[in-house]
Parts: C-alpha cells; sequence; structure tokens
C-alpha cells in the first residue's frame, strides 16, 4: 500500500495559469470547494509570460469593432475549422471578462479618454488587444492570483498530477507527487478541470518552459477522452537566434504592431513579396500605408508583417532556406527604424516594449533602439487539446472539464495573437461554472485501491532502475531534436512516417531511463516522469499531421501544399484504443448556422 | 568559442550542506541557469533549481551568484570572472529545501494578510476611466515578478528574522500598489503600522539596488506609505485627541 495524503473538494482544477486561476475562481464563486494544483509556485505559471495582450472587442480605440468582426477574425485566422460556437462564445464575452479583471484591480495602459488601450496584432482588423505594455501576461495572472487568494481556494502548489482516477466511467480524482517532499497526494473530487497548458517541450526550439510537457493533454487522453486538431502546432515567426543558449525565447509581435518590420539581409521588405489571397484586401499596399497602420490611421491597412504567425513563420523559412538570412540563421527585425518617422524614438520604444529592451539588452547586448535584433520561428503554441462542449467545457469523459491551451476548439488551424489570454478568461470561467454545476449533481465516487497502488508503482519505476539506467535527459533531447526535424514547420509523410519509428524507439529508452538520489525535489525523477507525457503528445501530433493531408494553418506539407475542401469541414481527433493504441479519426465539426455565415460573409 | 568554468553549487537541505564543485563547458551568451541546467543534465540530475520563463519574467530563479542576489536567468557568464569557481547558493533569508531551492512560503502567507483591491463604484457604463500618468505611477509597482531578492536581502529578515513582525520591501510594493491604486477605496494605513511592520525599514535602500525589475522600491513605495502612516496616526492634533480620550498609543 503506497503511501499517499488525500485531499478531498468538489472541484480539482489541475493548473495555475490564466485559465485554472478563472476556473477556480468561478468554481468557488458558485458555492464548490476548490483545490487548485500546480507545478510550480503560484503566479509563475505560463501565463506570467504572455506579452503582447488580450483580445477582446472592447472598442475603445476604434469603435468599428464589435464580437463579430472579432469572430470573423478567428475564424479567418483558423481556416474555418474552429468550433464556430466557441469562437462566438470568445468574441462575444471576451469584454466582459477583461472588464472584470479592471474590477479585480488590474491596471492596462489607458486610451486618451481614461479607457482600456488597444493595440494592433496580426490577424486583427482593429486595434483590439487590451495590455499592458509588453507585460500583460504578468499582469493577467497577478490580478487573478490576487483576487483567488481571498476566495478561500485550497492552493496545492509545487505538485504535479500525473493519473486521473475513474469510477466507471467518470473521473473522480487524480494522484500525484509533490516535489519538496516527493510524497504522493490523492485528491478525490466531483469534477475535474484541467488548465494545465502546452506541449512545446517537445521541440527543441520553444518559447515554452520546463513545464509544457502535454500532461493534461495526455492525463485526458490516458483517461479516454478525445484530442483534436494536435496537427496544429503554431511556430511563432519571432524568437530570439542568438546567443545559442536563448535560442527560441519570444519576442513578442507587439514589437511589429508598435512598426518593426521584417528584412532579410538584402534589406528587403520580403514580407511584401508573399500575400495570400484571402488577406490580400486587408493589407497594405505599400510601406507608408504599413507605417500609418501602426500609427493609427484608421483608412490605412496593415503591413504585411502582421499577417498570421504561420504564413510570417513560413515567409522566415523561405528566406532562410534561400539564404538570405542574417549571420546566426534568422532575419532582422528593426524597430528602430522608427527613429527616422517620429521623435524621441527611443524612450517610445522603451516605453512600449520595456522588456523586450531589457531581454536583448540583457541577453544578448543588443540595443534594440539602436540596431535590428535578429529573430527566427519558435515553436509556441498548440491548437490542440481536449475535445469539448463549446458551453461546459467538458470533455467526452463525464466530470473531466477542460480550459485554456490544453483544450482545443476556439483556434482551428491558428490562433491569433491576444486570442489565448481572453480564451482562459472566457472559457476558464466556463470550466469552473459548469465544473462546480456538475458537482453539486455528484456523489464523490470510490476509487478502487488498484489504480492508486498503480499509479504510484509506475511514478517509482525510475528509482527501481536507479543510475544504471539511461538519464531523462539524455532521452527528452532526443525527442527534441527529432521532433524539430521531422513534425516542425515543413513536415512532409516520409519523415513524419520515420518520426513515428524513432518515437517507438524512445518510448523503449523512456521505459529504462533511471534516476538516483532521493525523492525530495528531484528534477532529474520529474524529467523521467514527463517522458510519458512528451511522447504521448509528439505520437498524437505526428500521427494527426500525417493524417490530414494538405496544408491549412499551423500544419504546412510541402508534400501537400494546398488547401483540401475535404478537410475544411473535419478535426482530426486521436483516442487511446483498449490495447493502448492511438486511433486516429475523422470528427465532422457540424455545419455553422447562417448567421453566423452571413457574418463570415460580410467581413470578407 | 568554448572553455571551462567551475561552479561552486551549494547542496543540501534543511538539515545542512556544503559546496560542491562542477566543473562545466561554457559558451558564448550563456547565463548561470544555463550552466546550472547543463550540470544537471550531464552531472548532477538531482540538482534542484526552480526556473520557468529564462526570461526574467516569472521570478523564480533567484539566487544568490558570488554573493549577490541575481535571478539566474539573466546573470551572463561574461560578467562575472571566470577565473575562479563562481558560488551558486539559495537565497540565505529563506529555509533551504533543497539544494538552490529555498522554502518562500512565508510570503504568500504575508500577502494573504493585506487586505485587497476594493474599487469605487464603476461609472455609469460600467467602466472606470483613468489617465494614464496615475496609472504609470501604480505600473511601476506592479512589474513585480515575485522573485523576493528584495526580502532576501532587507536586514530586518536576513539578520533579524523578524517574520513574524515585518512584510519586507515586496510587500510594502504590493500595497504601495494598491494604496495609490487611483480606483481603490480601502485603508490599509493602520495594517502598515501595525501588521505589515512599515515602521520597522530603516531605508537603506539595499532593496531597491537588488530588484531586478527596477522597481524604487523605498522612494516610490515605502517612503510614501511611512507618509501616510505618519500623516494619518500621527498628526500631532489627531494624537492629542486620542490622548485626551485615553487611549494608548505607541511611537
Ligand atoms: C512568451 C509567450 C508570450 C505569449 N504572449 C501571449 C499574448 O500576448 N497574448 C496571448 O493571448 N497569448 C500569449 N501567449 C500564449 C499564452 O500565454 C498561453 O497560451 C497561456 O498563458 C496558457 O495559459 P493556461 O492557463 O492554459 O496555462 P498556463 O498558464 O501555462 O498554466 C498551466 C498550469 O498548469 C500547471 N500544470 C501543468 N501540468 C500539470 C500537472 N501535471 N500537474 C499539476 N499542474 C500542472 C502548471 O504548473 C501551470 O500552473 C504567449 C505565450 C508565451 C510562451
Ligand atoms: S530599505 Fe527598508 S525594506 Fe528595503 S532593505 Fe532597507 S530596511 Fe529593508
Ligand atoms: S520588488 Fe523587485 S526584488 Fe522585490 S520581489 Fe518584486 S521584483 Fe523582486
Ligand atoms: S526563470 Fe523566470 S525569472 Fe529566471
Amino acid at each position: 500500500m503506497p503511501d499517499y495524503q488525500t485531499h478531498e473538494h468538489d472541484v480539482l482544477v489541475v493548473g495555475a495559469g490564466g485559465a485554472g486561476l478563472r476556473a477556480a475562481i468561478e468554481a468557488s464563486r458558485a458555492g464548490a470547494s476548490v483545490g487548485l494544483v500546480c507545478k510550480s509556485l503560484l503566479g509563475k505559471a505560463h501565463t506570467v509570460m504572455a506579452e503582447g495582450g488580450i483580445a477582446a472587442a472592447l472598442g475603445n480605440v476604434d469603435d468599428r469593432d464589435s464580437w463579430k468582426v472579432h469572430f470573423a477574425d478567428t475564424m479567418r485566422g483558423g481556416q474555418y475549422v474552429n468550433n464556430w460556437r466557441m469562437a462566438e462564445l470568445h468574441a462575444r464575452e471576451a469584454p466582459d471578462r477583461v472588464r472584470e479583471l479592471e474590477a479585480w484591480g488590474a491596471m492596462f495602459d489607458r486610451t486618451k479618454d481614461g479607457r482600456i488601450l488597444q493595440r494592433n496584432f496580426g490577424g486583427h482588423r482593429y486595434p483590439r488587444l487590451a495590455h499592458v505594455g509588453d507585460r500583460t501576461g504578468l499582469e493577467m495572472i497577478r490580478t487573478l492570483q490576487d483576487h483567488g487568494i481571498h476566495q478561500g481556494i485550497d492552493v496545492h502548489m509545487e505538485c504535479t498530477i500525473t493519473r486521473l482516477l475513474k469510477d466507471g466511467d467518470r473521473v473522480v480524482g487524480a494522484f500525484g507527487y509533490e516535489r519538496e517532499r516527493g510524497r504522493f497526494k490523492l485528491f478525490r473530487s466531483r469534477a475535474v478541470v484541467l488548465a494545465t497548458g502546452g506541449v512545446g517541450r517537445a521541440f527543441k526550439i520553444t518559447s515554452n518552459s520546463w513545464e509544457y510537457t502535454g500532461d493534461g493533454h495526455t492525463l485526458a487522453y490516458d483517461a479516454g477522452a478525445e484530442l483534436i486538431d494536435m496537427e496544429f502546432v503554431q511556430f511563432h515567426p519571432t524568437g530570439m537566434v542568438w546567443p545559442p543558449s536563448v535560442r527560441g525565447i519570444l519576442v513578442t509581435e507587439g514589437v511589429r504592431g508598435e512598426g518593426g518590420v521584417l528584412r532579410n539581409n538584402q534589406q528587403r521588405r520580403f514580407m511584401f513579396d508573399d500575400i495570400p489571397e484571402n488577406y490580400r484586401a486587408q493589407t497594405a499596399d505599400d510601406e507608408e500605408e504599413g507605417w500609418r497602420y501602426t500609427q493609427g490611421d484608421k483608412n490605412a491597412r496593415r503591413p504585411p508583417e502582421l499577417l498570421t504567425r504561420d504564413h510570417v513563420s513560413r515567409c522566415i523559412v523561405r528566406e532562410l532556406k534561400e539564404g538570405r538570412g542574417s549571420p546566426h540563421g534568422g532575419v532582422y527585425l528593426d524597430i528602430s527604424w522608427i527613429k527616422d518617422r517620429i521623435p524621441n524614438a527611443a524612450e517610445h520604444i522603451k516605453k512600449k516594449l520595456p522588456s523586450m529592451y531589457h531581454q536583448f539588452k540583457q541577453l544578448a547586448d543588443i540595443d534594440i533602439t539602436r540596431e535590428p535584433m535578429e529573430v527566427g520561428p519558435t515553436t509556441h503554441y498548440i491548437m490542440g487539446g481536449v475535445r469539448v462542449d463549446a458551453e461546459t467545457q467538458m470533455s467526452n469523459v463525464p466530470g473531466l472539464f477542460a480550459a485554456g491551451e490544453c483544450a482545443a476548439g476556439i483556434n482551428g488551424a491558428n490562433r491569433l495573437g491576444g486570442n489565448s489570454l481572453s480564451d482562459l478568461l472566457v472559457f476558464g470561467k466556463r470550466a469552473g461554472e459548469f465544473a462546480a454545476a456538475f458537482a453539486r449533481h455528484e456523489t464523490i465516487g470510490t476509487i478502487d485501491d488498484r489504480q492508486v497502488d498503480d499509479a504510484a508503482r509506475q511514478a517509482l519505476e525510475p528509482f527501481d532502475r536507479g543510475t544504471q539506467g539511461e538519464g531523462p535527459y539524455q532521452v527528452q533531447y532526443a525527442l527534441q531534436d527529432m521532433m524539430q526535424d521531422l513534425v516542425g514547420i515543413v513536415r512532409n509523410e516520409p519523415e513524419m512516417r520515420r518520426a513515428l519509428d524513432c518515437l517507438a524507439r524512445l518510448r523503449e529508452r523512456a521505459a529504462s531511463v533511471g534516476v538516483g538520489g532521493h525523492r525530495e525535489y528531484n528534477p532529474g525523477w520529474h524529467a523521467a516522469l514527463d517522458l510519458h507525457n512528451l511522447l504521448t503528445v509528439s505520437e498524437a501530433i505526428t500521427r494527426s499531421a500525417i493524417a490530414r493531408t494538405e496544408s491549412r494553418g499551423g500544419h504546412f506539407r510541402e508534400d501537400h501544399p494546398d488547401k483540401d475542401a475535404a478537410f475544411s469541414t473535419v478535426n482530426i481527433a486521436v483516442r487511446r484504443e483498449s490495447d493502448g493504441g492511438m486511433a486516429v479519426s475523422r470528427a465532422a465539426n457540424p455545419a455553422m448556422p447562417d448567421e453566423l455565415k452571413s457574418i463570415i460573409e460580410e467581413m470578407k | 568559442m568554448t572553455t571551462t568554468a567551475t561552479f561552486r553549487i551549494w547542496r543540501g537541505d534543511s538539515t545542512g550542506g556544503d559546496f560542491k564543485d562542477y566543473a562545466t563547458a561554457v559558451s558564448e551568451g550563456m547565463v548561470v541557469l544555463d550552466a546550472v541546467h547543463q550540470i544537471q543534465a550531464e552531472q548532477a540530475n538531482d540538482l534542484a533549481v526552480r526556473w520557468n520563463c529564462k526570461a526574467g519574467k516569472c521570478g523564480s530563479c533567484s539566487a544568490e551568484v558570488n554573493g549577490n542576489p541575481r535571478l539566474m536567468c539573466m546573470t551572463r557568464l561574461n560578467q562575472l570572472d571566470l577565473s575562479a569557481p563562481v558560488t551558486v547558493e539559495p537565497m540565505r533569508t529563506f529555509p533551504p529545501v533543497k539544494d538552490l531551492v529555498t522554502d518562500v512560503s512565508w510570503n504568500f502567507q504575508v500577502k494573504k494578510g493585506i487586505r485587497r483591491f476594493k474599487p469605487q463604484p464603476a461609472g455609469a457604463d460600467g467602466t472606470w476611466r483613468m489617465a494614464q500618468p496615475d496609472v504609470e505611477r501604480v505600473q511601476e509597482f506592479r512589474k513585480c515578478i515575485e522573485c523576493f531578492l528584495c526580502q532576501d536581502v532587507c536586514h530586518v529578515l536576513r539578520e533579524h528574522q523578524m517574520f513574524d513582525r515585518f512584510a519586507g520591501p515586496r510587500h510594502l510594493v504590493y500595497a504601495a500598489a494598491l494604496e495609490m491604486h487611483p480606483l481603490d477605496s480601502e485603508n490599509r494605513v493602520r495594517d502598515l503600522k501595525d501588521a505589515q511592520g512599515i515602521g520597522y525599514c530603516n531605508i537603506t535602500k539595499c532593496c531597491t539596488k537588488v530588484c531586478p525589475e527596477d522597481i524604487t522600491i523605498t522612494d516610490n513605495a515605502i517612503i510614501p506609505l511611512k507618509e501616510r502612516v505618519v500623516d494619518q496616526l500621527y498628526d500631532p492634533v489627531a494624537r492629542l485627541f486620542r490622548m485626551v480620550r485615553g487611549g494608548s498609543h505607541d511611537v
């Protein structure tokens, strides 16, 4: 019998980023007792790193904006495979969620008349992102955290969930370990909300932290939930490329929103060379018009640097492949040039982009007010995740909810910048609300000891093998290199087949990984346990990407470079079969109501 | 350009520990956290360290590097003398958990004791108006990433261990952000004196010097709060009035 501590909550929220905190606040407000679990300390989740802003059609800067435009932008960005109902709810509810943050103490930058200021961002027709300089995520997570600590939520920090526990079909709890002492914890609950974020650590070059090992995706999958859209991984066009140790760290799109431009080593603004048909009408004809757009001219159209991320990333890859890259294998992103246009440009840049200024100054010895940055694509976000009901955020497994980056639907094939933070608020709230409602009508389930014993035994296996086993980091690095090479920005079937073979071998290696030392705060042990999750999401990404024999949004196949209408109404789904294999299927996306269709037509 | 450098890392737990030397290859652009990670991956899988963002945004990787409180992810190796071993040890003000990880839970407790934001009623349209300059004053404090490096250097906590009486600079910054929030309607002045113990701060400014977010903790947050405490609690007329009514008041 393993030794463990038991906790009981009506609703257990796994993850304390924006989605988890918002869910916990709402569930608590609805009267549920709430437990909130996170791998790091409170306030350190990935959400803290978000920079650019929260997308919400407040219409403070341009009153032509409305939820309808936001909805149409989101669908266009997602190439119409989004869950349209989620996209609709998101666009309708985001403004209230942002105002609510203000009521809880958030301090956004202001317009001249004292309202919340909004900035331009890729794929958004009007200035839409509520922001605080380039540290919006910090503002958001701190506001939720500082509000949440007074809501009677039980927070279990530095605790990792490794398994969901079921009673029949229903999820009734979770098992995990706390980092500090390495002791096991058993959570019994009536409903579980997953809000664990993304999967970026499956790739070598990423803007994501160690936490992003696809835990929620895997927990849900192992518990029988369906994952959809896993082929849609977002490679953000602008990550740092030099020095090597910071490769992948994000350079916010806000730089381009403030007038930053991309150039190749011939000083050409190469983004003007390839403008997709469906964005042509909204894109500036020349550099002059693009500049006016960034300075708030309502009659100007956006510069091509602000096209969707998948497109900008591919243009950069093209420049690199054709030998027009910068010395360290990137392209140039220049904001310093605005000194030719406005007085006090250096001060302006430092004020609008303080943490970018800092980041380059301290980490790369580059003063962005004087010289261009070198940037290249970095794995940033996954559109795919747990398939959920649009209204309630419940998965196909009763009692299991998901919200935020680990849930899928709202973004379709590509997420627009700023739509994640708003997604966290809108659907975090909904998940909390409906999980609490679900919990009200359910008993606390029974958890048989076998499940718990099994979870505990599995968690300790790396110690049984001790230091004779291979080190966990070596397997992790091999996986990251492989995924980067074979399932990255530009994909084809033979390479992805090879990736599947590699994954099978990596699974074997993972099964022989061993660690030394004790259970107390042992990162080697933690890394060993994360491997199962990384391998599972990598396989889901690869299999889904093989199944989608077309190119759409974040998923680009050089062997199928065009969109295929046959895929325009389906999502690729994966599910665990009883023998442990991964089943891939096409799930039909229900037809959109005429009312929404006509909105899209209107906004074309 | 790769060379080898030695990192003298504190290994231990709540029962004690010692420094251990690790030699590892260093290359251009590396930060201390990279070196620690490399050692963890290649030589000491169980070396405990906190981190998340690797870009100075989350405040997880606080430690003392060659005796200076720093974020490891923002400390470039080319700022350090690599001809001698680089010492890396946990924040010494907090109880050690393991290696570079300390028990900072006290900070979360203290914060809970500060009265939360209480907004004034919204305008007719359900929203508020605020002027950018008023917002900026508070935004400085809201930049705080809760790295607790200021807490680590403050002598009231570090030397005098007044954890039960003094909230520390981080939480005075937090209180300042609330007190100076243009929409806030709560009064925290009495608490600042009694619960947060603002009087223990004697303005040495050590906290300001280490803040990686360049928050002018003392001049912009603590001193104005001290002034409020004096104005509201020690105003001579008010004090006389209280004495007449028989209240007892310490100074
Ligand atoms: C550098 C950067 C900048 C970004 N900028 C923007 C932006 O400007 N606008 C925007 O909209 N989006 C932005 N994004 C994307 C956005 O920040 C993320 O998608 C979003 O914050 C994810 O939030 P979340 O609540 O889903 O998860 P997170 O905030 O990542 O939180 C996940 C939580 O789950 C916990 N967790 C994970 N696994 C487990 C487990 N097994 N057991 C227990 N707990 C677990 C973690 O500890 C953490 O608390 C940015 C992303 C990055 C990396
Ligand atoms: S100024 Fe005050 S709070 Fe800051 S270190 Fe000195 S005594 Fe501590
Ligand atoms: S005030 Fe500065 S030093 Fe103190 S916790 Fe905040 S960021 Fe860190
Ligand atoms: S890792 Fe986030 S501040 Fe250093």
